[in-house]
């Protein structure tokens, strides 16, 4: 088994070898360029245009956990807050829920004559980013002093009070007869994005809302890659790797972790105003815990603490979640008599798709360099000990 | 000759066991830098050191002091006679309210042992816990099933069949933790502890859509086999009902046994010093594998109980029951002082209070956040909970 290894080992690097210097950077430009293009090659509403605008709205998520979670190894079970507030700063700047208001900022013309409050969705995208690092902070601030599970059980806390909160918002007045939320109601009649000098979005034709999703997803992986080679992303992973060693070195424990929360917040709640706005409805009901779950499991099958592990994982979950299981292999159970169907199920099978990772694979399907490299030298330390032992057996005797 | 590697102690490797509890703040367990504090930060440090005494207290007695004022002053309408509301002025509500808290917290007291008892010996939150709870209340339901058991069932019948069912329960949600142990936590025993919290969210989802396949999506109702709400006595205006009886008749027993098995027994021992040093333990000849398992077996055992008695109390079950009560029974955990089997206990009473007195007075759907601010709050003000002892610092 560690020989097939090995000679796979050794056959990488020799292609590694002949291929050009710098070909991940011409591979990343290809993989660019032919997600630009993708939607060329579908009808514009098709099914699975669809199901890869949430995907890659996913991957952004899970760009976001990442930060938490992988690069500074706080475990963030409530990330589905930032997606709550996210598609609620769309909810309330960018619909007539607040029905008293008048307020237009770069808006459609249609839009302008409607009551309520509607702000441009580039500008809601960077309000809803900034509620959710605000949020981070304010989420951060109590598991400072925490250790890794009692930190999970806080930002589960946090994300569950959110949820009632988002549920019960109906009942909560802000004055003049509005109220907070919509509850399991849903805001609904949310704006669709107007960019001035492109026009409006329409659900039409998914290809706007493609690239501008991907636009985003494009950001917030520039973002992180230039994070994660800063001298913050060094910080994070120090102290993720040894608290009181990193503390010691002269690490400022609290802005680097508070920094860490809030910055995954505030991709979080990008992503969160986007399906706001895709899905056309704001409701309590998204904004459940199977959700913080699934992200992380997005975050772990791609690898903690790699951007592309996040990336490609997010990506891979969406698919699964809004392709393969609904739609290709939802009715797989009543071939064998079993009276169920896997949309029913899903989230047990990504409960068992967290479970078989951590077991067979932990460190993820694309694993960061340095954790690839913890992994490797320990196993080569272990071969070396083993080496070692027969050859002390005969000894000097 | 080689020069023989030198003996180290394992104590020596540790972090110092135990900090100074006469300080017995929870400032003893921040990192902080080394500089000397500052005045303000001095003082910040008393402002903390005080609300972690206190502020819990102050923080848990609140709600029913406020509440209590609250019907001395204004009144409550106990009833309608004649068209016209009956107000009184008096603590019976809110003794009421926490009768009912107080059986309620018994079922969560149940749960958070299990939570207590893993968390202390290998420092794992065990997430799974609330699901395999879960799993005790539709098992049970389903020997009821078994054996016949119905709202004509004569009382004797109705015993036996009862306590069968409790004993099959506990064992077959025993043997379940035991198994999820020995799928997904031992295989992690030495990986970071991220990964073991992971599995164990995921085992939490697995079971959850266990349950879902089982008996669908929805909250189904139960026969209510003991009439839980008849009231047996009253006490001060405050009525005693079956239920509470029943929460307590299974709760106190099950409490003095494993008080017992972890105090009095040889399996017991190995346990408590498999929780202080597992290294030690075992160059003490200790089994810590077995001891491990047998942890989990009496955390299983214990949910399977509150299942049981929680199928009977609540009469309708749910598959995503288990998550709240986790989440609930793991939050009295921390608060009675995680690793604690008396602060779980004492925890899960209140929590119970707590909830009951934010159903009646808030309206059931802000419960959830109450419970969970409470969490929080424990988190910031004493993370070390009402009786907790300090842990050992995880490697």
């Amino acid at each position: 088994m560690s020989e097939l290894r090995a000679r796979l080992r050794r056959w990488r690097e020799a292609v590694e070898d002949r291929l050009p210097p710098r070909w991940n950077r011409v591979l990343a430009g290809v993989v660019i360029a032919i997600g630009i293009a993708l939607p060329f090659f579908f009808p514009p509403t098709s099914g699975f245009m669809n199901a890869t605008i949430i995907a890659v709205a996913y991957a952004v998520m899970a760009l976001g956990l990442n930060i938490v979670v992988g690069f500074a190894g706080l475990l963030d079970l409530g990330y589905v807050a930032f997606y709550a507030l996210g598609a609620y700063s769309l909810g309330w700047f960018g619909s007539g829920f607040f029905f008293k208001a008048r307020v237009h900022v770069l808006v459609s013309p249609t839009q302008r004559t409607l009551a309520g409050v509607h702000l441009n969705f580039i500008l809601i995208l960077a309000g809803a980013a900034l509620i959710c690092a605000l949020a981070g902070i304010l989420i951060g601030l109590p598991t400072l002093r925490l250790r890794g599970d009692y930190i999970a059980i806080v930002t589960l806390a946090f994300g569950e009070i959110i949820g009632v909160v988002a549920v019960n918002g109906q009942s909560v007045p802000v004055g003049g007869g509005m109220t907070l939320t919509a509850g399991n109601l849903g805001i609904s009649a949310v704006d669709q994005p107007y960019i001035p000098g492109i026009g409006q979005f329409n659900l039409l034709d998914l290809r706007p809302w493609y690239w501008l999703i991907l636009a985003i997803l494009l950001f917030v992986l520039f973002v992180n890659l230039r994070l994660r080679d800063s001298r913050l992303g060094r910080a994070w992973i120090a102290l993720r790797e040894d608290e009181i060693a990193a503390v010691s070195m002269g690490i400022p424990l609290v802005k680097t972790k508070l920094l860490a929360y809030s910055i995954g917040a505030a991709f979080g709640g990008m992503a969160g105003a986007f399906f706001g706005t895709y899905y056309t409805v704001v409701n309590a009901a998204q904004f459940q815990f199977g959700f913080s779950i699934f992200i992380l499991a997005m975050v772990i099958i791609g690898g903690l603490g790699s951007i592309w592990g996040a990336v490609v994982g997010g990506m891979a979950l969406g698919y699964i979640n809004n392709y393969l299981i609904p739609d290709v292999l939802n009715n797989f159970p009543s071939h064998f008599g079993l009276n169920f169907q896997l949309t029913q199920v899903e989230f047990g099978i990504f409960g068992f798709l967290l479970v078989i990772m951590m077991l067979l694979r932990p460190q993820g399907l694309i694993p960061e360099r340095r954790r690839k490299l913890e992994l490797t030298a320990k196993i080569a330390a272990e071969d070396a000990q083993l080496a070692e032992v027969p050859g002390t057996a005969p000894g000097p005797s | 000759m080689r020069p023989s590697t030198p003996i180290r102690h394992p104590q020596i490797r540790r972090a110092p066991a135990r900090p100074d509890t006469s300080q017995g703040t929870v400032a003893t367990r921040t990192i902080s830098p080394t500089r000397p504090p500052a005045a303000p930060a001095r003082r910040l440090a008393a402002v903390r050191r005080y609300a972690g005494r206190w502020g819990l207290i102050v923080a848990l007695a609140a709600l029913p002091v406020y509440y209590g004022i609250h019907d001395l002053v204004q009144g409550y309408q106990a009833g309608v006679v004649a068209g016209h509301a009956v107000i009184h002025h008096d603590l019976a509500n809110l003794g009421n309210d926490i009768a009912q808290g107080l059986s309620n917290g018994a079922i969560w007291a149940l749960i958070a042992i299990g939570y207590t008892l893993v968390y202390g010996i290998i420092e794992l939150i065990n997430f799974a816990h609330g699901d395999v709870f879960m799993i005790g209340s539709f098992t049970s339901v389903g020997l009821w099933g078994v054996f016949g058991l119905g709202l004509t069932t004569g009382a004797l019948g109705l015993t036996w069949g009862l306590l069968a069912t409790l004993i099959i329960t506990m064992i077959v949600t025993g043997a379940l933790n035991v198994l999820i142990e020995r799928v997904a936590y031992r295989p992690l025993r030495n990986a970071p502890k991220l990964a073991a919290l992971i599995t164990a969210v995921g085992f939490s989802f697995i079971l959850q859509n266990v349950g879902l396949l089982w008996r669908g999506g929805s909250p189904q109702s139960v026969p209510d086999l003991i009439h839980v709400q008849q009231t047996v006595f009253t006490i001060g205006g405050v009525q005693i009902q079956r239920g509470y009886i029943l929460a307590f008749g299974v709760m106190i027993p099950l409490v003095i046994a494993l008080g017992w098995f972890i105090n009095r027994t040889r399996a017991g021992r190995a346990m408590r010093a498999t929780a202080q040093d597992p290294e030690a333990a075992r160059l003490m000849g200790i089994n810590v594998n077995a001891t491990i398992s047998l942890t989990f077996l009496l955390g299983g055992m214990l949910a399977g109980a509150a299942g049981l008695v929680y199928a009977l109390y609540q009469t309708n079950i749910w598959f995503f029951q288990g998550f709240k009560a986790g989440l609930i029974a793991f939050t009295a955990a921390v608060m009675g002082g995680i690793g604690n089997v008396r602060g779980a206990v004492l925890g899960g009473l209140i929590i119970g209070v707590i909830q009951a007195l934010a159903d009646a007075r808030m309206g059931p759907q802000w419960t959830e956040a109450v419970v969970f601010g409470y969490l929080i709050a424990i988190m910031v003000l004493r993370p070390r909970g009402l009786l907790g002892e300090e842990i050992r610092e995880a490697g």
